[in-house]
């Protein structure tokens, strides 16, 4: 298959490339940039002026619900809404059910995703076996059966002890760990951010102090065994405080914030709406605006969906009883775009938190548009407004920013230069 | 900041249809409900109790917690107003059966209720109950977990504006689990709203909840300090799992600091109201002498809690009829 | 349009026709109840030229209205008072206006609640001759005819006096 895409302004983070050019793929790789290879005739053009091509999007948390989950999502579902949001690589958390803490679930994952020939999932195995805090996973086998990196996601572990020795283990074997910090007693009942909102509420808050003292004990435990590590989902300004000091101190950590978390505060919870229900909660209005910045800084490489799928009944219940978690993995992309509006990134830089920056934090060869490398693109039209919601393909519609204005929209997604998305 | 959307309580005319929450409410609103009550307290007071209002209405009661003193008080306030009421206490039934609250409460509608009265455990319960499932059907809150307490709060309104006249010359104290406490929250609402100008709150750091300082109160650690010169004082119900989870060392260290005895009732006004939503723990927030003694009324507001029961009732059925009306006309 | 007449007189003939009720039934020891508002004001005038140490009080009829499904809770409602018992009691009941009947159903309905009276004698200022409800005034100051959309109401509560308004003005 051979296809130009014709006129498209051309951004690679990356290699700081962007220009007006053409591109040319075959055979699912990248061809050529710029003037086609002598003899080259495509069997498709895509007549993509005035629109933005990309590396395919990568997003370092996107929950496929499978297996396990089916009324939430299945895997066929989720990488479909993946990429309709211009999201050729994702990487799946292990909570699935059975957990992913064993080859055989990374195998039946990883085979399902090519059956569906939507994305490239990378699995994240789980650090301790069914995520209980006690037994370390067969870290090793699962890294061998297609696991990028490794993590206990919110799920407290056994003792300091044992998450010292796990990550001595998989410091060993240069594994990755991902680390969600959340003091389990400090958070314990709680369900919103500790705050007036919640006071107000009459809901039972979570400290600051919950993410803070984990994230303190995690960076001191990093520091002692040297392990690779990134954070995954942070949400409050000091944690944002706290990385950039290590970082400063010349400790390689790397982070991700949900995209959610830049745009939505506790303020939002008006009415109870189980909708902005998630975890670890939406946080006050400065806590917001220090994310923000960190990603504007770079202190903040990446950005993620944290994308949640459920079904209604999930949501339909009093907020306490509700599922947490937001469907948002097709939006990744204009929520990250609304930073460029909003004048806090320029568009490279912007497309950098979500193609470069995910990948470098986790050693991936994706995010970038090379010669040679695979047709992963997203070519999306900067101009174009348009109605989220409108063709929701998540299985989970639990989404508040359904029947909300974006500001782009995507037109094509390739992966392995397959045209796997296209807007009508 | 109202945390309410404005449509939800209140039908297009600006009438009550639903009673969740204090919040968002106005002054007028509140005095008219007082005023309401006050005319169903004379109905209290005759041979045959009751007025034809709500004849041929269903209520339901609905408690998912139970509360046989608030139950009670709600069943006979629909009971006066000729209403038919159903009791479900569902802490037995369905859903323990995997019955969603949802499916729960649209059987129930579709078994023509004109009214729920709700008591969950959950904070936004009712607003979920209101916005999500019976939009049409009065939802009145009795109870919505830490969140709020509407009809208790006004009838503890109720009860001052009895005893002590206008709020805008009051020093009130409302003392002791704050954090836990939705009659606390929606009473600094309720008393800010109807221009009390001195609200304090009385109790140690891990019973106040963060940001206390938005409903516009004082915040007292000293019970000895805080008292002083108030015109009413309303304790707050200490529960024993208070001790278990780390709040509190003991009860006898907590009635020592806080508790309302003669000795501290002394440094408040000497005709100041004694009050407490019941049901009271004594020895543990409140002394027997003063729990039964001349300056409290904690008997009366169970009186007052009959006709503030009517009266929301009245009120919100008068705005669902409104809005069915307006939504006819408007088709 | 007819003429308004005065209050005045009005109540001076309806107290002359009371008293003579009031004889011919041999009662003795009346108790004076006003519907509010314009109704309190006539029973007062009443009252004091009648027997005003007879004992009085006041309805308000608003929780006992017919119309509650289509109009809800009236926007004030005053605290009915009857300062004595009810039951054989000999009741005058005092209103302004007689026009469809319904509030007097409404005060009887009400008025039965507090007790079994032994007579209720209905007293009003004005009958406008719109029944719906088979109810008449014993003692009646004057019949007034209204064209379509016209009302007539008493105001006061001094002087009392007539007013006439019709639908446009409404």
């Amino acid at each position: 298959m051979r296809l130009t895409i014709e006129g498209a302004r051309v951004i690679d983070p990356a290699s700081q490339f962007d220009e007006i050019t053409d591109l040319h793929i075959a055979a699912g790789h990248i061809l050529a940039l710029g003037a086609a290879p002598e003899g080259f005739s495509p069997n498709q053009r895509i007549d993509a002026r005035g629109l933005i091509a990309c590396p395919g999007l990568v997003d370092l948390n996107v929950s496929l619900r499978e297996p396990g989950y089916s009324r939430k999502g299945s895997i066929a579902s989720e990488t479909r809404a993946a990429a309709a949001g211009g999201v050729t690589t994702l990487c799946c958390p292990p909570d699935s059910r059975p957990v992913l803490d064993t080859p055989a679930v990374a195998e039946l994952i990883l085979d399902r995703s090519q059956a569906a020939g939507n994305a490239r999932v990378l699995p994240i195995g789980a650090l301790t076996k069914g995520l209980e805090g006690e037994q370390l996973s067969e870290l090793v086998a699962l890294r061998d059966a297609g696991c990028v990196a490794f993590t206990q996601g919110l799920r407290p572990m056994g003792s300091n002890r044992i998450l010292r020795r796990a990550l001595e283990y998989a410091a060993t074997f240069g594994l990755t760990i991902i680390f969600t910090p959340q003091d389990a007693d400090l958070a314990e009942g709680g369900m919103a951010h500790e705050g007036p909102t919640a006071s107000r509420l009459g809901l039972v808050g979570i400290p600051e102090s919950a993410e803070t003292v984990a994230l303190a004990r995690d960076l001191l435990l990093i520091e002692q065994t040297g392990v690779r590590a990134h954070f995954s989902g942070l949400t409050s300004a000091r944690a944002m405080d706290m990385l950039a000091d290590a970082q400063a101190r010349g400790l390689p950590v790397t982070a991700d914030v949900a995209a959610y978390q830049l745009l939505l505060c506790d303020e939002d919870l008006t009415g109870f709406s189980s909708q902005l229900h998630v975890m670890p909660p939406l946080r006050s209005a400065d806590d917001r605006r220090a994310l923000r910045q960190a990603v504007q800084s770079g202190v903040v490489q990446a950005i993620a969906s944290h994308h949640q799928p459920h079904e209604a009944e999930a949501k339909r219940v009093p907020f306490a009883a509700s599922a947490p978690g937001i469907s948002s993995v097709e939006i990744l992309l204009p929520l990250t775009m609304t930073l460029v509006a909003d004048g806090l990134l320029e568009m490279p830089a912007a497309l950098s938190r979500v193609t470069t920056g995910p990948a470098a934090a986790l050693g991936l060869s994706a995010g970038q548009l090379s010669l040679g490398g695979a047709a992963d693109i997203t070519l999306f039209d900067p101009a174009q407004a348009c109605e989220i919601g409108r063709n929701w393909l998540s299985r989970g519609a639990n989404c508040p920013f359904i029947g909300k204005g974006a500001p782009v929209a995507v037109t094509h997604t390739l992966y392995g230069g397959k045209l796997v998305y296209q807007t009508h | 900041m109202s945390l309410t959307p404005h449509h939800l309580q209140l039908n297009q005319q600006g009438q009550l249809r639903h009673f969740l929450t204090i919040e968002g409410l106005s002054r007028e609103l509140l005095t008219e409900l007082l005023d309401t009550a006050d005319s169903f307290l004379e109905v209290g007071e005759r041979a045959v109790k009751k007025v034809p209002l709500l004849r041929g209405k269903t209520v339901c009661n609905v408690f998912f917690e139970n509360s046989t003193r608030t139950r009670t008080t709600f069943e006979l306030a629909a009971k006066r107003l000729s209403a038919d009421v159903l009791n479900l206490n569902i802490s037995t039934s369905s859903t323990s059966k995997g019955e969603t609250l949802y499916d729960t409460l649209q059987n129930l509608e579709a078994m023509a209720a004109d009214m729920f009265v709700v008591r969950h455990g959950d904070s936004g319960a009712a607003h979920f109950i209101a916005e999500r499932v019976c939009p049409d059907v009065a939802v009145i809150n009795a109870g919505d977990g830490n969140h709020a307490h509407p009809t208790q709060a006004m009838l503890d309104m109720l009860t001052i504006r009895r005893h002590r006249g206008d709020f805008e010359n009051l020093s009130v104290a409302i003392v002791g689990d704050i954090l836990h406490s939705r009659v606390a929250r929606s009473n600094m609402l309720a008393l800010k709203t109807l221009g009390c100008p001195d609200i304090r709150v009385i109790a140690p750091r891990t019973l106040l909840p963060e940001g206390i300082d938005q409903y516009g109160v004082r915040v007292f650690n000293d019970l000895r300090v805080g008292l002083r010169d108030v015109d009413v004082v309303i304790m707050l119900r200490l529960q024993k799992e208070r001790m278990q989870s780390g709040l509190l060392p003991s009860e006898s260290e907590f009635y020592k600091l806080y508790g309302l005895t003669r000795e501290t009732l002394a440094l408040a006004k000497p005709d100041a109201l004694v009050m407490h939503p019941g049901p009271i723990n004594r020895g543990v927030e409140i002394e027997s002498e003063v729990a039964d003694g001349p300056q409290s009324v904690i008997l009366k507001q169970v009186t007052y809690g009959i006709a503030v029961r009517m009266a929301v009732m009245s009120m919100a059925m008068t705005g669902q009829t409104t809005q069915r009306q307006l939504n006819q006309e408007a088709n | 349009m007819s003429t308004l007449p005065a209050v005045d007189s009005l109540l001076s003939s309806m107290a002359d026709q009371l008293r003579a009720h009031l004889d011919a039934r041999q009662i003795s020891d009346p108790a004076f109840v006003g519907i509010h508002t314009g109704g309190v004001w006539v029973a007062d005038a009443l009252h004091a030229a009648v027997a005003p140490e007879a004992p009085m009080g006041t309805l308000d009829i608003a929780f006992y209205r017919d119309d509650f499904e289509q109009h809800g809770l009236p926007q004030r409602v005053r605290p009915s008072e009857l300062p004595f018992g009810v039951d054989d009691r000999h009741i005058i009941l005092v209103d302004d206006v007689l026009m469809t009947g319904r509030t007097i159903r409404a005060a009887l309905n009400e008025l039965f609640d507090y007790g079994r009276p032994a007579s209720v004698t209905l007293v009003t200022l004005i009958d406008v001759d719109a029944r719906q409800l088979p109810i008449r005034a014993d003692i009646l100051g004057a019949t007034l005819a209204l064209t379509e959309g016209q009302r007539v109401k008493l105001t006061g509560p001094a002087p009392l006096h007539l007013t006439l308004t019709d639908a446009a003005t409404n």
